[in-house]
């Protein structure tokens, strides 16, 4: 559920990437920045706290997990005993 | 003079920082290509941060903001946060795990298991490879176009430049020439990367990204103070006829070209420097600072560029002949800062940004070629660690070569920057494999062959018509298709050529699924 969640929210954030109403806005937010720069790095920001909220309730604990298993294998080469070219 | 020395006492200090990273080296393989897997989180941010930003995220970013206005930063940079972050989390983590368990060090070596084909890695190497030398063909050349106007009138009696046919000075005189300049960053770049492995290429990124963004910083706050404040600087823009349509998108960027530029940041998911970066992490939470802080630094590197470049088209006018774009970023710090320190600092600042991209992509070279070619060649117990190191330092030394030979050839080629838009297009295009591989356990071994020839047949195709065609009289200088990015097709021939031929095709066998799947 919370995969589809993140899911639905990253597809809804790509959206709004889209701001076609800010196409011909040569407005100056404070004075210098001007409106689609000042979306766009609004959108940073915002693209940030997803990731950050993402970070802490999706955490793909399994395969942090899966990979600590077993016995890591530190030299580059043979990468996998049995089936190399 | 200043200016010079403060560039001499920045790349003094990197070879310094090669020596001393060479001090920690342990001399294993494993240290040398991925750094014992060992990096925590703040490197990691660093190190991807600084590789995945290019010289031309300070110079490119003014020069196009200057032609194309604000819609630049909605183009590369929020895109890039947005989905930048995506891959690190959805790929990256998932590749740094099978690498972890499994002992990867290259994408060829987990490819080949991942689609039970031993060949996949010879077919996928050379076309790895041909795609990063534009990139590192990219950097070498701006380093040395850079290093040339910086130094002009240093050394007149060494690099005498012929007056203009005006009888004026020739405005390069005295510089660096690019040949000395491009050689002097590839030796640097080389000392550090030969003596600490990755090592070196993960200490230097850091170092240099943290100088790259406070110079960019520095010149924001000292250019908009001498343009009479950040209200004053764009109002200027705003009452210019030649700059104000720079405030908006319209008739700068058409809507379904922005759309489409989503497709260009997938391109890290397959870029065979940013897989070996991945790797060095010490453990999976170390991605963490990585996927949140991304879209942030983008946003500190890319704002006062996208804003000193509006500012620069109210302030320099129309471009004279023989003026390119990507000058404008020199030529603002040039008029309106009168301080040789802060242009030694900026100057500084774009080599880092240059050089931080650079080891990155020559070692990641040197170790595909050692464990995708010549130990699976020879086989693994054929050599010692020790040996597989010089291999690697030997290929290194070979691409250094071979790429400063072609900047020297290519120096003034117009199509070399072009290449670089190329170069990302072609990892773009080749996303669906990877993406395939972490999440579906149907992908088959014909359809990531498929996949690879299927986009090595359009990027070539693409390639032809934008680059070495001749375009007709009127025809747009880039190549749109449709209005959208040349990247949107390669990327949807590609996917749909992986999953057409892996429905159809024989399945993996279940130890491989049960190897990669969790």
């Amino acid at each position: 559920m919370k995969t589809v969640v993140v899911v639905v929210v990253f597809f809804v954030l790509a959206i709004l990437h889209q701001d076609v109403w800010n196409w011909d806005n040569k407005h100056l937010w404070f004075g210098f920045l001007p409106a689609g720069l000042g979306y766009h790095s609004l959108y940073s920001l915002i693209a940030a706290l997803f990731w950050f909220i993402v970070s802490k309730v999706a955490w793909p604990h399994k395969t942090e997990e899966w990979a600590e298993q077993g016995d890591p294998v530190e030299a580059p080469a043979p990468a996998t005993p049995g089936r190399r070219d | 003079m200043t200016t010079f020395y403060i560039l001499v006492g920045y790349l003094s200090l990197l070879i310094g920082l090669g020596v001393i990273s060479n001090r920690f080296f342990k001399g294993t393989s494993a240290d040398f290509f991925v750094v014992s897997r060992s990096v925590g989180s703040f490197l990691l941010l660093m190190s991807i941060f600084g590789t995945t930003m290019t010289g031309f995220a300070l110079v490119g970013s003014t020069g196009k903001a200057y032609t194309s206005g604000i819609g630049v930063y909605g183009l590369m940079a929020s895109w890039s946060g947005l989905i930048h972050s995506a891959v690190f989390f959805a790929v990256g983590i998932k590749l740094w795990a099978v690498g972890k368990r499994y002992g990867y060090v290259t994408q060829c070596e987990y490819f080949r298991d991942r689609f039970e084909s031993p060949r996949l890695g010879f077919l996928l190497f050379p076309i790895l490879v041909l795609l990063v030398i534009p990139y590192l063909l990219v950097g070498v050349i701006a380093a040395g176009k850079f290093i040339q106007p910086t130094t002009a009138g240093l050394f007149p009696e060494a690099f005498p430049m012929p007056d203009l046919p005006n009888g004026n000075p020739h405005p390069l005189n005295g510089g660096v020439p690019p040949a000395i300049g491009s050689g002097v960053i590839c030796l640097i770049v080389l000392f550090y990367v030969f003596f600490g492995g990755l090592r070196g290429a993960v200490w230097a990124n850091t170092f240099q990204t943290i100088v790259f963004m406070i110079t960019g910083l520095i010149a924001f706050v000292m250019i908009s103070k001498n343009l009479g404040g950040l209200q004053a600087a764009s109002q200027a823009v705003a009452e210019s006829e030649f700059a104000s349509q720079r405030l908006g998108r319209e008739g700068m960027i058409g809507k379904l070209q922005f759309l489409s530029y989503c497709f260009v940041p997938l391109s890290v998911g397959m870029f065979p420097h940013l897989f070996q970066h991945w790797l060095t992490a010490r453990s999976a939470k170390n991605f963490r600072l990585t996927v949140v802080a991304h879209p942030i630094f983008i946003m500190i590197v890319w704002l006062p560029c996208i804003l000193i470049g509006i500012w620069a088209a109210a302030h320099l006018g129309p471009l004279g002949p023989g003026q390119t774009a990507n000058s404008v970023l020199g030529r603002m710090v040039g008029q309106l800062v009168h301080s040789p320190v802060l242009s030694g600092l900026v100057g500084a600042g774009v080599l880092a940004a240059i050089m931080s991209s650079l080891d990155s992509q020559f070692m990641c070279l040197g170790t595909m070629f050692t464990n995708d070619i010549v130990i699976k060649k020879f086989g693994a117990n054929r050599f010692s660690d020790t040996q597989k190191i010089w291999i690697a330092r030997g290929f290194i030394l070979a691409v250094v070569a071979v790429t400063y030979g072609l900047s020297i050839y290519l120096k003034d080629s117009a199509h070399v920057f072009d290449l670089g838009v190329w170069c990302f297009s072609g990892f773009a295009a080749l996303f669906p494999l990877v993406f395939a591989s972490v999440y579906w356990k149907g992908v088959t071994k014909a359809g990531a062959y498929a996949c690879i020839l299927s986009t090595l047949v359009v990027w070539c195709v693409l390639f032809y018509c934008d680059i070495i065609a001749e375009k007709p009289p009127g025809a747009e200088e880039e190549l749109l298709i449709a209005g959208m990015m040349p990247v949107t097709i390669m990327i949807a021939v590609s996917a749909v050529s992986l999953i057409v031929v892996s429905l159809i095709s024989k399945k993996p066998s279940d130890a491989t699924i049960r190897k990669f799947f969790a």
